[in-house]
């Protein structure tokens, strides 16, 4: 490690353009994914309200919407075409550009250089690169929506060889598809160039006294999720291209031979429709925790401010962290059970599956020992840190169920394991953002989010998330198919319509509360209460400088890090917490 | 604040346990002789899982109550304890374990034992959004398929006639009857895009993934009529891809065989 963090300070841009569209500063490209993420949750909240519009009334007509929509309606009730392509692109937008964007480019670029005392990023030139291919590979999605056929309809899993057959297998299967891919894959290279960076910042540009176990929890979580985007992401983007190559110059990677669609015989011979289920699962099973890991980071860190006590137990949590990176790539086949792949090896990715839950276990059991015996300030950003516990709690354990060979066969492809999902790398990282959101604005625009307001919607968001998606669960042991563009036509689904109304009742009025974090965002901006430095008494670097920072962070002033990242109640010291850079104290006095 | 916080974290705990005490809906009707076994592990998992999440959800209300600062001034200074951090672990391990070496009993049985002898056979190749269900007629051999022969209205499954084989084959659409009380050998091919043949109440689910012809065996033990669905995307009426499995008497069965292979 360096001793002082890099002396080459770039200069203060000066022009609009340097300074606000093409900055390399890295608090500003923070700022920047984090709109780009803000403007994605919209898309992919709207998204999943009109899916849920189709699932509860799918016979319904709505003439505005037809109005908005022509090609989604064709004169009637929603086409089966248009919810699929609706779900596709939810869960591309939700994955890859508010999930995988926020936490990590968006919180990870501003506060990781500021948290280990450096005064940007190691390449600054590389940070910019990484967020304009990001911004460019988000335009190349939306615009699968309006080329024609429209937006794919192969999921966000994209199997081939649904998504290698091209428009005789389905509508939006064509030139939306070939967008799908093309995004993606600038989006991978986008991602591997911010690991990069994020790996070099942390190993070469810590302060002075910052030890690797000195080290917010928050850095520890956004570096291991930049270890796995950096192994994982190469493996989608060969994929991606494998891919495109099957679909535009006509190879066969993905594409066995005989097959037929439609009475027309494919000219295609060799290929393995299950070779693309290991690589996108080799990439996409490490995604899950590329999503959810920062929210750990910050529910630590959250958890340990407001309960004005130390992390509990920091060194296991740092080992929880990289145990679950690590395991994380060995459980990939567990997606694919059901798939043809051997059963022998089914068994393995069973057993590593379950074991995954330890690290997991034992991080929520260090969450509640960091509560135990504290001192609790409800402030909105609290109140997201402990939702984030519980919607981890309820989103991880059933984990258990599905990591179970022959439990999966029945739960399989079910509502089961999308109530799963949804509550833990969805809602329970989304959490995380909101509660980093409440945190570390007043750094960030310096003036304070509305306490009030944001209390008002984590309280309908909270009650929300958990009506909609725990009898999600029930829905999939009933049986219920995800995928299905309506669940009417069986009879063995018949019982589960009552469900899909209220769980769309309760999407519908959680959908409608998140107008008033938007609100609540922008008016704060410009009309909230000017920010402290240091208004939570928290501990860490980023709160012992200007709300906003200048410029280079520090003001030319590189610190030393003399204590623990979480030291808040400390018997003997003059305020209830030590600062990281406070001078060392006598302990024990 | 905290004392209603508390309360939602209880509440919502509350309502869970109401909604998976199968009150309010469970697993279709179990038919095959597997099944009972996957439920069983579904239980034995639910009682885990269950107490898992009570405990959590329910410490994690009371510590949130107890340990508000306007009741508890005192904080407990501590990095943590590495005694309760080594037990909490080793017992999660434990307890994790188990149910996944539990669950893959069923599993082996189904997947990695030999095709019953004297299993009755059947062939399902599924399409874009029909199942065609091939039986091998009175020689047990699957005549040869030949892709480019075949046509949706005449031959779905391009069975090729000169194989002496393909004689006297008997294929049906959407329609898969089988004997009561028998092992079922079923393999399982697509002839476009990958789908997934589940019967609910056989919970039994396998992708038929194109260019494979994955072979399993299942008996179901009651006679009746079920649901087969597709569980995998396929394309735009993936949700209405519906088949329809007929369990019938040994003697029903070769009734309906005769039928089927007069036409």
């Amino acid at each position: 490690m360096s001793d002082s963090g890099n002396p080459e300070v770039h200069a203060e841009p000066t022009t609009f353009l340097r300074k606000w569209i093409f900055s390399i500063d890295h608090k500003i490209i923070g700022i920047q994914y984090y709109f780009l993420a803000l403007i994605a949750v919209f898309i992919g909240l709207a998204l999943s309200v009109l899916m849920r519009l189709r699932l509860a009334w799918p016979n319904e007509s709505w003439p505005l919407l037809e109005k908005i929509f022509p090609i989604g309606f064709d004169g009637g009730p929603m086409t089966p075409e248009f919810y699929l392509a609706l779900m596709t692109m939810h869960g591309t937008i939700m994955v890859f550009f508010v999930l995988t964007t926020a936490p990590q480019g968006g919180f990870g670029n501003y506060f990781l250089p500021i948290q280990i005392g450096a005064h940007d990023m190691a390449f600054p030139v590389l940070n910019m690169l990484s967020f304009w291919v990001t911004f460019v590979s988000m335009g190349v999605m939306v615009a699968a929506f309006f080329v024609v056929g429209g937006a794919p309809i192969s999921g966000w899993t994209a199997y081939a060889p649904l998504s290698a057959l091209g428009e005789v297998a389905g509508p939006g299967l064509g030139a939306g598809q070939n967008l799908w891919i093309i995004s993606i894959a600038l989006f991978c290279l986008a991602s591997l160039l911010g690991a990069l960076n994020f790996i070099t910042t942390v190993l070469n540009m810590r302060a002075k006294g910052m030890t690797l176990m000195k080290m917010p929890l928050t850095v520890w979580t956004w570096f291991t999720t930049a270890i796995l985007a950096l192994l994982s992401f190469p493996v989608l983007l060969a994929g991606g291209i494998l891919l495109l190559l099957d679909r535009l110059g006509g190879t066969s990677f993905f594409i066995p031979g005989g097959l037929v669609v439609s009475d027309t015989v494919i000219e295609h011979s060799g290929g393995s429709p299950i070779l693309w289920q290991h690589l996108f699962w080799f990439f996409g099973h490490p995604e899950v925790y590329i999503a959810i890991l920062p929210g750990m980071g910050v529910a630590s860190q959250l958890l340990s401010t407001f309960a004005r006590k130390p992390i509990f137990g920091y060194r296991a949590m740092v080992v929880a962290i990289f145990a679950i990176g690590l395991l994380g790539f060995f459980v990939w086949g567990h997606h694919m059970f059901v798939s043809g792949l051997s059963p022998l090896s089914a068994l393995i990715f069973s057993v590593i599956t379950l074991t995954i839950g330890v690290p997991s276990a034992i991080k929520t059991f260090n969450w509640l020992g960091t509560l135990w015996g504290g001192k609790i300030r409800f402030t909105t950003a609290m109140l997201y840190a402990i939702g984030f516990v519980s919607l981890f709690v309820s989103g991880g354990i059933t984990g258990l169920f599905l990591g179970q060979t022959s439990i999966d066969v029945q739960l399989h492809d079910t509502y089961f394991p999308v109530a799963h999902f949804h509550m833990i790398m969805g809602v329970a990282a989304l959490f995380g953002i909101f509660g980093g959101t409440y945190y570390w604005f007043p750094k960030m625009f310096g003036r304070m989010l509305n306490e009030w307001w944001g209390k008002f919607h984590f309280w309908i968001t909270f009650i929300g998330v958990n009506a909609i998606f725990i009898p999600m669960h029930l829905m999939g042991i009933m049986g219920g198919l995800r995928r299905y563009a309506q669940s009417t036509e069986f009879k063995f689904l018949e019982p589960l319509q009552s469900y899909q109304e209220f769980v769309s009742i309760a999407a519908f009025i959680t959908a409608a509360a998140q107008v008033i974090f938007l609100v609540n965002l922008f008016w704060s901006i410009f009309k909230g209460k000017k920010a402290s430095e240091n208004p939570w008494e928290s501990t860490t670097l980023e709160w012992t400088i200007p709300s906003p920072p200048p410029h280079d962070n520090f003001a030319g002033k590189i610190p030393i890090v003399h204590h623990d990242p979480y030291e808040y109640g400390v018997p003997g010291s003059p305020r209830d917490f030590v600062m990281q850079t406070d001078p060392p104290i006598e302990k024990n006095k | 604040m905290a004392i209603s916080f508390a309360v939602t974290i209880w509440l919502i705990v509350l309502a869970t346990i109401y909604l998976f005490s199968g009150q309010m809906g469970w697993f279709p009707p179990q038919v095959s002789e597997h099944g009972g076994a996957i439920d069983d592990q579904f239980f034995y998992t639910l009682i885990v899982v269950g107490v898992a999440f009570t405990l959590a959800q329910v410490i994690l209300g009371y510590y949130v109550w107890r340990y508000r600062s306007s009741a508890h001034k005192e904080v407990t200074y501590t990095h943590g304890n590495t005694k309760v951090e080594i037990v909490a672990t080793v017992v999660t391990a434990v307890v994790f374990v188990t149910l996944a070496i539990m669950g893959q009993k069923v599993w082996a049985q189904l997947h990695l034992q030999g095709i019953p002898e004297g299993a009755i056979k059947v062939e399902v190749t599924a399409q874009q959004f029909a199942w065609n269900i091939r039986y091998p007629g009175a020689d047990g051999q699957f005549g040869r398929t030949i892709p480019q022969l075949i046509n949706d209205q005449l031959n779905p499954v391009g069975v090729d006639p000169k194989d002496p084989a393909s004689e006297d084959d008997i294929v049906t659409l959407n329609r898969m009857a089988i004997p009561v009380n028998r092992d079922i050998q079923i393999t399982l091919r697509s002839k476009d895009v990958t789908h997934s043949f589940f019967v609910p109440a056989l919970r039994f689910k396998q992708d038929t993934t194109p260019g494979m012809a994955i072979s399993s065996h299942f008996k179901a033990l009651k006679i009746g009529e079920y649901e087969i669905a597709c569980a995998e995307l396929c394309g735009i009426q993936h949700y209405k891809m519906r088949g329809f499995l007929m369990v019938m008497s040994g003697e029903d069965f070769a009734g309906w065989l005769k039928e089927q292979s007069e036409y």
